[in-house]
């Protein structure tokens, strides 16, 4: 089935939050931090200019809370006058006027003044508290997993009897999702309500930051998910904060205001992918098995806390890989900084420690002289098996389905050496990975979370899905549509998928983690299913609707405590295989193909299925190769398209996907998680693939061009 | 100053600054709002335009340098409910998914295929001069590969 917004998208009806006809509206802007640490001292509006043309907004104005409310309430939404400034492009004072020139002169004639303080920008300083930015240590969280080993003594001796250890360190940078259309909101107050609309993953999140911030109640903020044009994590929480801008905007005017960020204000101001840093030791017997693994891992969450402590967790639970290993110890940190906060980006927190994992089993396939895909084939966790934090791992696994996909297709690995066509010297290399992601909320999150969902029949005789999922381009709309279509045994045009409105919808919780197929469309088809039941058994007018809330599958028990326990209801597998070219003369490195085999529980839509992991397989492969954020004393140097490149067609090579189906008993038609997993793996697979063509190991990401110059001594 | 413009065979008379960006005349003067701002610096190629059949980033283009000319914006490529075979392509192969470089990917596109610039070339060497006549228009959703497919597909269309 074509998608089903699919010719709204090709003739350009669809209409963005931009292309909303809002009459009278005004235009927003932000005046933001030009230095990473200090006191806010005052805000002066400069006299020389005509204020009266102009709505001003400082957090004096605030009517609730000063603060956007997500896991903890340290992040304000405007720096108040004498308080911290904690990054540069903090939000200090907002503006809004009847045309883009005055909005942008009028935020031009707010001066903030703030008095310097020395700031932070590495973990390590972070970690020394060369000044403190959070609670005592810097320290937002840190996690433990242990498995085979009472204390950091037995770990050790565990190590110490070990035939060979592999202990490198690995470096993963910074990541701007690149979302082509750029974070927008507009909000309007009408009889006392504020009415919220803008482009974001997550309508409930934003709802709930917003009553904290107004000061009022449920019923009194609307919170609407306009076409969005791309989140990838980057509309997950970052929406909270530009919806309180509009909305004390919009108060402050007495009319609508819509916010559009400038693409350099986006990539410069809001969150990025966690830069990271994974010690990991991997020690093996004498017969190659591998007998302990210990990660530490650190990342910079920036200056404050959003959802790092998520982040991190689903880095430590990834952390030892899918392989087999009876003695396991997992530290996770992420700290604080002074640099813009850190945030959620496809993968969130597991294609870090990919990185490092899969790194470490390449060095070993070295060290054995084993073949690296035979040797993550002997390795590799398979149902029965247990995973770092303990989980028997039962239904769902596609260890061998993956790695045989890939084995058929693969073919002989190209010739070594070679010559260009302008005449230059070229190295071809073949990387491998295995890996796999958690399907759905960390741990007892989907418990937690209990999402809800509701199908309707309405007194119209159409039918209704009202759920907070929202479409950012994923297909959730037609995924929806085709699970609803399918329980209920009626055509899917007969389907209505409603906008998610908080007022509308129940709490289906966020669009996040993998989980909109797997666990809201379960609820989907649950809810189908038992209205037609209840409709064949009695015939009603009116409107008929039934609500189904999230259950975890049997047997399914996490222990926040201790992080023992099952993880995920399941995991996706995947197999990935890069062929590279490096150019000798221009050190530029090509994917000259990308073979990825993902184990998908069942492709409900496979066109749709297809275009997510070729999505998210080009921005592992941009993430390994080009992309690149470069921060000077905290303040992001290539804030634009230009010098902040990711992929174009010519950068991308052909994508073979194949789409591997172990049905997920609990998914609606065996479905599971496939958004993220693509993500995580490749960066790791091209680096083992340069470093299969140069015979020298590349440990940090990303390889660009002046790396592998550098490199050019190590060569052999 | 007055400008007049014939946008998707109707002409317009509008009256702006010259300097204000051809995409905005577009957006806000003439209320077509299919032609999207992605970057405003002529790298994502999100409000690529046809400016008298050739492709131009309408966010890097002077009202000025349009008085009397001609273009085709997405809008101009359907007729009611016929699809350019290009739109009807990216639809039935998966090529758009948030949809938003899809209005630029889609007049870029349809250049492409109406000038027959992949015509009677190999299915590899289309892929490949694809890719380089398309490398204007940044997306970041799809991996290219299904968009690319609906380019060929389309050109095998129009033959």
């Amino acid at each position: 089935m074509p998608r089903i917004d699919g010719v709204a998208k090709v003739t350009g009806r669809a209409r963005y939050l931009d292309d909303i006809d809002a009459p009278g509206v005004w235009y927003g802007a932000t005046v933001r931090s030009t230095v990473a640490h200090g006191v806010l001292e005052a805000i002066d509006l400069d006299p020389a200019f005509d204020w009266s043309q102009v709505a001003v907004a400082t957090a004096a104005d605030i009517p609730g809370k000063n603060v956007i409310t997500l896991i903890e309430e340290d992040q304000p939404a405007l720096v108040a006058v004498g308080a911290p400034v904690m990054h540069v492009d903090e939000a200090i004072a907002l503006v809004a006027a009847p045309t883009k020139e005055l909005v942008l002169a009028a935020a031009r004639a707010v001066k903030p003044r703030i008095k310097v303080l020395p700031a932070v920008f590495s973990v390590e300083d972070s970690l020394a508290v060369k000044q403190k930015l959070y609670g005592a240590n810097n320290v937002f969280k840190q996690f433990m997993v242990r498995k085979g080993h009472a204390s950091d003594a037995d770990f050790e001796a565990v190590i110490a009897g070990a035939a060979h250890v592999i202990d490198s360190t690995y470096y993963t940078s910074p990541q701007e999702q690149m979302y082509i259309e750029p974070q927008a909101m507009m909000a309007e107050w009408r009889d006392g309500r504020c009415y919220i609309v803008g482009s974001m993953q997550c309508p409930y999140y934003v709802h709930k930051a917003m009553k904290p911030f107004l000061g009022c109640g449920p019923e009194d903020v609307v919170i609407t998910q306009s076409v969005t044009g791309g989140g990838f994590g980057g509309k997950e929480e970052y929406p909270s904060m530009l919806a309180a801008h509009v909305a004390l905007l919009a108060k402050k005017a007495g009319r609508a205001v819509k916010i559009v960020y400038d693409r350099d204000e986006d990539i410069a101001a809001t969150t990025k992918r966690h830069p990271a840093f994974t010690r990991h030791r991997l020690a093996v017997d004498a017969r190659g098995e591998i007998v302990a693994i210990d990660v530490d891992c650190v990342m910079d969450g920036g200056a404050y806390l959003t959802l790092s402590p998520v982040v991190l967790s689903r880095g430590v639970l990834h952390a030892a890989g899918p392989y087999r290993c009876p003695v396991v110890r997992v530290r996770g940190r992420v700290v604080a900084t002074n640099h813009p906060p850190h945030g959620a980006f496809r993968g969130f927190g597991a294609p870090q420690t990919t990185f490092a994992y899969e790194r470490q089993i390449e060095k070993l396939a070295d060290y054995l002289h084993e073949d690296p895909l035979q040797l993550r084939k002997r390795l590799a966790l398979r149902s029965g098996d247990t995973t770092a934090t303990g989980q028997e791992l039962g239904f769902s696994v596609g260890t061998d389905e993956v790695i045989a996909a890939v084995e058929r297709v693969a073919g002989p690995a190209p010739a070594r050496e070679g010559t260009g066509p302008n005449g230059s010297p070229l190295r071809r290399g073949r990387g491998y990975v295995f890996y796999f992601h958690g399907a759905g909320f960390t741990g007892s999150g989907e418990s937690r979370l209990a999402g809800r969902c509701t199908v309707a029949r309405t007194a119209g005789g159409r039918y209704e899905v009202r759920s907070s999922s929202t479409d950012i381009g994923q297909g959730a709309i037609t995924i929806f549509t085709q699970i609803a279509a399918g329980a209920l045994g009626v055509d899917a045009s007969m389907i209505d998928v409603v906008d998610p409105t908080t007022s509308l919808v129940p709490d289906s919780g966020p669009t996040v983690a993998s989980r909109t197929c797997m666990v809201v469309g379960g609820l989907v088809e649950k809810a189908s299913k038992a209205l037609r039941e209840k409709l064949d058994r009695e015939p009603v007018t009116g409107e008929v609707a039934v609500t189904m809330q999230y259950e975890p599958p049997p047997g399914i028990h996490f222990d926040d405590a201790t992080y023992t326990g099952a993880a995920y209801p399941c995991f996706g597998w995947a197999c990935c295989l890069v062929d590279v070219t490096v150019d000798l003369d221009t050190y530029e490195v090509r994917v000259d193909r990308c073979i990825q085999a993902i184990d998908v529980g069942k492709a409900i839509n496979p066109v749709i299925v297809k275009g997510q992991i070729e999505g998210g397989t080009l921005q592992a492969l941009g993430w390994a190769l080009l992309e690149n954020i470069v921060y000077r004393e905290g303040k992001v140097a290539n804030a634009n398209m230009t010098n902040c490149i990711v992929p174009t067609f010519a950068d991308a090579p052909e994508l073979e996907t194949i789409l591997v189906e172990v049905p997920y008993p609990f998914g609606p038609s065996g479905a599971k998680g496939v958004g993220e997993i693509p993500m995580d793996g490749p960066a790791a697979a091209v680096a083992n693939a340069v470093e299969d063509a140069l015979g020298c190991a590349f440990d940090a990401i990303p390889i660009l061009p002046e790396v592998v110059a550098a490199s050019r001594p190590r060569w052999s | 100053m007055k400008l007049t413009l014939n946008v998707n065979g109707d002409a317009h008379v509008v009256d702006v600054s010259p300097w204000k960006r051809l995409l905005d005349v577009l957006r806000e003067d003439l209320r077509l709002t299919g032609t999207k701002e992605g970057c405003g610096e002529g790298e994502c190629g999100a409000c690529s335009v046809m400016l008298d059949g050739e492709v131009v980033n309408s966010c890097l283009v002077a009202a000025a340098q349009c008085d009397g000319r001609t273009l085709t914006t997405v809008e101009g490529l359907s007729h009611g409910d016929v699809l350019h075979a290009v739109q009807r392509e990216l639809v039935a192969c998966g090529g758009a998914q948030c949809g938003i470089c899809t209005p630029g990917i889609a007049v870029c596109a349809a250049h492409v295929v109406d000038r027959g610039l992949i015509r009677g070339k190999s299915e590899a060497d289309a892929r490949q001069t694809v890719r380089e006549l398309l490398a204007g228009n940044i997306c970041r959703c799809t991996g290219y590969q299904l968009i690319v497919d609906a380019v060929v597909a389309a050109a095998r269309d129009a033959k």
